[in-house]
């Protein structure tokens, strides 16, 4: 039971990474918390792409003299070479984004933006129509 | 002539992804919008030249770079994918070339050309959602189309700050959904060693009862309902809609939910068509039936309580794209050829009732409420008469585009699920009526409150504007196109089932 239990521990850190990340991302106010939280979450998809890809004793598939090695599939390798480049360019956006909030703004708290965006609404519409919530 | 004939699977992806680079480069705002009007005029021919040329075969397979299918990514047009692409590139030749106008008056004039560099993007990556039958390949387009929206969403910042936590929170959201979509191609690939999606159909049905096939369908699906917008799941859409600069909101709104839907449709159908009998998938379908009729009922309540319009106009979209599920899930030939007929009618009726809403409240210079466009209608005539027939199309009045699917629907619910069902769509759509009539009242009912302000016609629009709503007629009184090409496209992704 404990055996097969440790026998797969790389699932079980994509696991608990993945959960973590997604907690941060629901759970935090702060953007640029979020933002970390969504990195962790897409990093350990990154490692069950890797871990998949992984054989016990293989290596690079490279072609050699010495007859035919065992070697890791490079395929899940190559995937997440793009789906990194994807994160990145997703964290990148998602960064700028927060800057930009923060200057116009001057909060990445996502209750205080809410305040401030209702404050507004209502003195843009002072007598009529207000919007329900709150 | 020939190569271009040859390559044309691949060219409507390629070319609005190239010249994205070069408008990026363009320094002047009018040769940008230029370029992206010629660009997708071309990608709209290109895709013409696909449509005709599936009328003598069932299946174009375009390997890329020569490298044979299931090792190499597999471009597949067929009688399905060819209506989103035609969607997909006609609306968007149609919105661009009414977008000039809107972007200059909301958009700072230098950054006009890298908003036409996104545009570009956003469309090539819908495209590469449509055609691609590799399903990586599909996750790199869904994060290309979804990430250039988010940005072209975070433009209307010049109006509206809130355009940018409107573009956060889509961002978040649609991340987490196509990391979700990742990790299930990942179980899959585990399992079967295969990204293809016609490998995936053979290959899946000779594994028996497994569990990382269903943990797989699950991630990719709610994954993809994600983008969707279906239902619970469809937060972000409102405010992104509501937020973006107007021609963008016209964009994204009549093209960027429908390819996410026929997605839906591609991965339960044609990679999980094989497995429906071995997995009992019947209660899940009745699971979606669910979900549909609650986003049904939802967003048009949602709609008849909303004050802001364009608001208003997604909260109904999110009503529609509950049609469209339904239809598709009811996975009967006719109901899901129901579903594609309002897969087009929808795009035809969002498209439009957006242009004419952007185009109304043009000259108020900010962000617009029902009851800031009061008694606008009688100084718009033209723009508020496209207005009332894509508004007529969306209730589904006889003789315009939304009846035909309206029937259509009513009629496949009818054959598969009965009565009740039947009675919901009628019910929903007469709630839209609801909505509908206050928008009308305050159009054109209500006093004028910008007798102050210089409010006229925008003629530079008319030919996007009434051709959306010529078309609006024209496919409810001659439908065959649509339905012809809706029910061989059922057929064709239902064959993964009868098999």
């Amino acid at each position: 039971m404990i055996h097969e239990f440790l026998g797969i521990w790389n699932y079980w850190i994509v696991f608990i990474l993945m959960m973590i990340g997604l907690y941060i991302v629901i759970a935090k106010k702060s953007l640029l918390k979020k933002i970390v939280g969504l990195s962790i979450f897409q990093t350990s998809v990154f490692l069950l792409y890797i871990t998949f890809g992984k054989i016990t004793g293989g290596t690079a598939p490279i072609l050699t003299s010495l007859g035919d090695p065992i070697y890791s599939n490079p395929l899940p390798h190559v995937l997440i070479l793009t789906a990194i480049v994807v994160g990145v360019a997703t964290t990148a956006l998602g960064l700028a984004l927060v800057i930009k909030i923060n200057s116009t703004y001057g909060s990445i708290d996502e209750d205080e933006i809410s305040a401030i965006d209702l404050v507004e609404f209502h003195q843009n519409f002072p007598d009529r129509n207000l919007p329900n919530k709150k | 002539m020939d190569i271009i004939l040859k390559n044309l699977p691949i060219l409507v992806v390629i070319t609005p992804l190239m010249m994205s680079l070069v408008v990026a480069l363009s320094s002047n705002y009018i040769t940008s919008w230029i370029i992206s009007c010629l660009t997708t005029f071309v990608t709209f021919c290109f895709s013409l030249g696909l449509f005709f040329e599936l009328q003598n075969v069932n299946l174009i397979s375009y390997h890329l770079g020569n490298w044979i299918p299931p090792f190499g990514i597999e471009y597949v047009i067929d009688k399905v994918s060819i209506i989103p692409i035609l969607i997909i590139s006609s609306i968007s030749f149609i919105a661009t070339i009414f977008s000039i106008k809107f972007m200059m008056n909301e958009i700072s004039l230098n950054l006009i050309p890298k908003t036409y560099c996104l545009w570009l993007l956003a469309i090539a990556g819908l495209m590469g959602l449509v055609t691609t039958a590799d399903v990586f390949n599909l996750f790199v387009f869904l994060e290309i189309s979804s990430l250039s929206s988010v940005a072209l969403v975070a433009m209307g910042n010049k109006m509206d700050k809130k355009a940018l936590t409107a573009a956060y929170n889509y961002l978040i959201i649609g991340a987490i959904g196509a990391t979700f979509y990742v990790i299930g191609v990942g179980l899959l690939y585990s399992i079967t060693g295969t990204l293809n999606m016609s490998d995936l159909a053979d290959k899946l049905p000779m594994l028996g009862i497994n569990k990382v096939v269903i943990a797989g369908f699950g991630f990719m699906i709610a994954g993809i309902m994600i983008k969707a917008a279906i239902f619970p799941l469809h937060i972000w859409l409102p405010s992104a809609y509501a937020f973006a600069p107007s021609s963008v909101s016209v964009l994204l709104a009549a093209t960027a939910t429908k390819a996410s839907i026929y997605i839906i449709a591609r991965i339960s159908y044609t990679i999980f068509g094989g497995t429906f009998e071995l997995y009992a998938i019947d209660d899940l379908r009745f699971f979606i039936i669910l979900l549909s009729i609650l986003a049904m009922f939802a967003g048009t309540i949602m709609a008849i309580y909303e004050k802001d319009i364009k608001r208003l106009l997604a909260h109904s979209s999110v009503a529609q794209i509950g049609y469209i599920l339904l239809g598709i899930s009811l996975a009967t030939s006719s109901g899901v050829a129901s579903g594609f007929i309002h897969l087009v009618n929808h795009a035809l009726i969002k498209g439009g009732l957006f242009m004419s809403v952007v185009a109304m409240g043009y000259y108020l210079q900010k962000r617009v409420t029902i009851y800031s466009l009061s008694g606008i209608g009688k100084k718009m005539p033209i723009t508020f008469f496209s207005f009332i027939i894509c508004g007529l199309s969306l209730a589904g009045l006889p003789l315009t585009a939304g009846f035909i699917s309206k029937l259509y629907l009513v009629k496949a619910a009818y054959d598969s699920e009965g009565v009740w069902l039947c009675f919901l769509i009628l019910l929903s759509s007469a709630l839209s009526l609801i909505y509908l009539w206050k928008m009308i009242e305050a159009l054109w009912f209500n006093p004028d409150d910008n007798k102050d302000k210089k409010v006229k016609e925008i003629p530079e629009i008319y030919i996007p504007l009434v051709l959306i709503a010529f078309l609006n007629i024209y496919f409810g009184i001659d439908a065959t196109i649509v339905t012809e090409s809706s029910f061989s496209a059922a057929e064709s992704l239902l064959k993964g089932i009868n098999q």
